[in-house]
């Protein structure tokens, strides 16, 4: 179909025909190439760490050579550790898009939207390409449009719990009022709840726990791009009326056999 | 010298570059912070590292 063609997604300039950004967490290094190519993502999340010299094998050497990376600041507890984070990702020689996560908060692994927020501007000013995770508040996402991200990612439900769209009210508040891709992320545990988000205008979905955690990773990534294009669809061709009471029939109310 | 939050005593002068080659880092696959400031992989043969550096070594790797 013409517009399901004609649907790319653009981040930081950048066109992208998949919906589905997949975290690389939680996989073995052999099991995340597959992970990628069953979802058929095009960007992949990536975090930073102390490298090990004892394990020369790099995340780098097996993730499909297409995929657009999107380091993330996962580690960061204010804005300037998140920067720093940023920094150390971009020398890496793999693009200018980051992921902004800063978590203060150990138990519910909660952003700090405010410091998100500052963190956002700096980056966007360097160049950056800054896809903000965020608690879903309309008044900070504004904040975050002025500071120059480059998408929104609100969270469906704390991360790696898979409860699914626990935020949904407040994620279509920023689907209806935000002019910039809404980038669900976290929380969601199911195609069905990836296709839900898809459904209501989410530009896209980022999943990583749901599918390292389900017993065969790859034909979950398949679901979830299934999930992801069918959502997008329903999206496009726009959801039927709901009929507040009684039935409308679907079959011609004509030429029954008793008549 | 500090690196990556270990202590380590140098033994003898050494740069940046030999101390990478002799751990056995990749350095395509590593960016590397020298008291708080990222060095240039171009600079890693000029770096003359000192007892009181603090180094990080960092690389990606899975993350959600």
């Amino acid at each position: 179909m013409q517009s399901l063609q004609q649907d790319p997604l653009i981040l930081g300039g950048k066109t992208f025909h998949s919906r589905f950004i997949l975290g690389s967490g939680k996989f073995s290094l052999q099991l995340v190439r597959d992970v990628m190519t069953y979802g058929k993502c095009e960007m992949a999340t990536i975090a930073l760490r102390r490298a090990n010299a004892d394990s020369p094998e790099n995340i780098l050497d097996f993730l499909p050579e297409h995929l657009t990376l999107l380091p993330n600041t996962s580690g960061a507890r204010n804005a300037e550790e998140a920067i720093r984070i940023a920094h150390l990702s971009r020398e890496l020689g793999c693009g200018d898009f980051i992921k902004i996560e800063v978590i203060p908060d150990t138990k519910y692994l909660l952003p700090d939207n405010g410091e998100t927020i500052r963190a956002t501007e700096i980056l966007a000013n360097e160049g950056f390409h800054v896809l903000p995770y965020m608690y879903p508040d309309l008044i900070c996402a504004r904040h975050l449009v002025d500071a120059g991200a480059a998408a929104i990612m609100p969270l469906g439900a704390p991360i790696g719990s898979n409860k699914g769209l626990r935020t949904k009210d407040f994620i279509r508040i920023l689907i209806d009022e935000i002019d910039l891709p809404i980038i669900v992320d976290a929380g969601i545990g199911t195609p069905s709840q990836a296709c839900e988000a898809m459904e209501m205008g989410a530009a896209a979905v980022m999943a990583n726990t749901a599918i390292a955690t389900s017993d065969h990773c790859a034909m979950m990534a398949h679901a979830f791009r299934l999930a992801i294009e069918a959502g997008r669809a329903a999206y496009l061709a726009k959801l039927g009326r709901v009929l507040d009471n009684d039935a409308e029939a679907s079959s011609p109310l004509t030429g029954f056999l008793q008549d | 010298m500090r690196v990556n939050g270990t202590e380590q005593t140098l033994a003898q002068p050494t740069t940046l570059a030999q101390f990478l080659a002799q751990q056995g880092y990749r350095v395509e696959r590593i960016v590397v912070e020298r008291n708080g400031e990222i060095v240039p992989k171009a600079a890693y043969a000029s770096v003359q590292l000192c007892d009181s550096d603090v180094i990080e070594i960092v690389s990606f790797m899975g993350g959600g």
